[in-house]
């Protein structure tokens, strides 16, 4: 029985296909065994970290330190130089995004000053969505995180006249979504098996690009299951942030 | 130096920056000591973890200039989240390398340097005082120009320093600190241990010169409970305890006087017999 996160960690893992000698950067548990899963498979060439200080070759469980070997020192200093110079892909968590993919964590409200809720920050977001590909993963795909305007714009979105942006993918718990429509509007592109495109868009704050009929997400390979299940997750964390239903 | 002989140089209105991240190599004991002191109106600059939470909670500060407070293993800081929602700092919320960008032009007496974070984002609508410039050359390109920082004053925690204010740094990142350091017309540095110069360590650790620092603190267990590799990790219960308490109003009271009244043997003590 292939399962929803199963499912999620794959659609993560193709974000990251085809990116070549780049830094992938996952947030969050599912991303994360996402990129070690591209790495085993179709994009070997990328540079994983250990969240920590050091490039870490191999691939290795989710909840375990990497045995090494390590590649490289990489302090927060070099992972600027890295993503300035635009070598990297990452797969952030929104707490807001919108239709255009401009992305919200730094706080929720009308009022800057004083926000309704005050989140972590900018962190990297505005200089990370500038510089290199940022794709995006909501856990929980509902209308408070899709929402029409985010409030604080932190990661840049397609309609902010910067030519540099590009948002590859968002993968939710129900669905992967990307940029494709007219002007760079938010368009679904699969639905996850036992997912209906109207759970999709009824969890959605404002109007997604349907165009034609909506295919499924694609499943895992059973290699693929093999490296979730016996090598990158075999605590089943991936349970944790998309229960099965 | 003592910890209060490096709050005692410190003044009301100061821009103080902090090096660590998040949670994690934080200069805590000097933090503390701050809290014992009247110093209020504080400008704050750093990547902020329970320093900021903790300054923002003793309403020691008057503006924040960060780019993000975490505490790594928990994402939100509860006394900053508190002092956000409750409109009591004011905010210069920046990219976190724009904050690195800032430091680093005023560690080269550069009014600016010029940066692509930051633009097309809301950092130029919420800090509407920021400028553009445009490449001289043949680009053309628009780019932020991100505006030096200067600090009054800087604190960091090493895990070695001598007495003549070279330090070592053992663990896997500087982050910053030497940018704070340099930014900084005076900086101060706690350590956990004090030792002669000839034992500082290998070459790529001695990253902060004695010309960079004002003063060294012996400070053993100076960032619990934030992390200080390898001389020890983040005290996580310690952090969960302190979370906890941060979200009631009379649990922050007890936490306060268990803790953070007395001097900082006081607290290594209270610390030890949880």
């Amino acid at each position: 029985m292939i399962t929803r996160a199963e499912i999620c960690v794959t659609a993560c893992a193709d974000a990251w296909r085809g990116d070549g000698e780049i830094l992938a950067s996952p947030f969050g548990i599912i991303p994360t065994i996402g990129a070690r899963l591209a790495r085993a498979t179709s994009s070997p060439d990328l540079l994983l970290s250990d969240g920590e200080a050091r490039f870490v070759a191999g691939t290795w469980a989710v909840d375990d330190p990497p045995p090494g070997p390590v590649e490289g020192w990489i302090p927060f200093r070099a992972v600027f130089d890295m993503l300035w110079a635009g070598r990297r892909h990452a797969m952030m968590v929104p707490s807001q995004l919108d239709r255009f993919g401009n992305m919200n964590i730094s706080a929720i409200g009308d009022d800057f000053a004083r926000p309704a809720r005050a989140l972590i920050g900018m962190r990297g977001a505005p200089g990370n969505t500038v510089c290199h590909p940022v794709s995006y993963w909501v856990p929980r795909h509902q209308r408070r995180v899709f929402v029409p305007r985010v409030d604080v714009v932190c990661g840049v979105g397609y309609d902010r006249g910067i030519h540099s942006v590009s948002i590859p993918r968002v993968v939710t718990n129900l669905a992967v979504l990307d940029f494709g429509g007219p002007s760079h509007a938010m368009r679904l592109v699969s639905a996850h098996p036992g997912v209906s495109v109207d759970e999709v868009t009824g969890n959605t704050g404002f109007g997604l690009v349907i165009d034609g009929e909506i295919a499924q997400t694609r499943m895992p390979t059973t290699e693929e299951l093999r490296l979730i299940r016996d090598i990158i997750d075999p605590r089943s964390l991936r349970d944790q942030e998309v229960p099965p239903p | 130096m003592t910890a209060d002989e490096v709050v005692s140089e410190l003044r009301p209105g100061m821009t103080i920056g902090i090096g660590g991240w998040g949670s994690r190599r934080k200069p805590m004991s000097l933090i503390r000591a701050m809290l014992r002191s009247d110093l209020s109106d504080l400008t704050i600059v750093a990547y902020g973890g329970p320093d900021v939470g903790l300054l923002c909670a003793a309403g020691k500060v008057r503006r924040l200039i960060y780019g993000f407070v975490s505490l790594d293993s928990i994402p939100l800081e509860p006394h900053f989240q508190a002092a956000r929602q409750g409109g009591a700092i004011k905010v210069t919320e920046y990219d976190e390398g724009m904050l690195q960008w800032a430091l680093y032009a005023a560690c080269l007496r550069l009014p600016f340097l010029p940066a692509k974070a930051g633009l097309g984002s809301d950092v130029q609508r919420l800090n509407p005082d920021l400028r553009t410039v445009r490449s001289p050359y043949c680009d053309g390109t628009e780019l932020l120009a991100v505006p030096a920082l200067p600090l009054d004053a800087a604190l960091i925690h090493m895990n070695r320093a001598d007495a003549a204010g070279n330090t070592a740094f053992l663990g896997p990142d500087l982050y910053f600190d030497d940018l704070f350091a340099g930014a900084a017309a005076r900086a101060y540095v706690s350590c956990e241990r004090l030792v002669p110069t000839s034992e500082l360590g290998d070459y790529p650790s001695l990253k902060i010169h004695r010309w960079m620092t004002t003063g060294v603190v012996l400070s053993r267990n100076g960032a619990h409970f934030t992390s200080c590799a390898p001389d020890y990790d983040r005290d996580e219960s310690f952090q969960r305890e302190y979370v906890a308490a941060a979200k009631d109003p009379a649990a922050w009271q007890a936490f306060a006087s268990r803790y953070l009244e007395g001097t900082e043997e006081q607290y290594q003590r209270a610390v030890r017999s949880r």
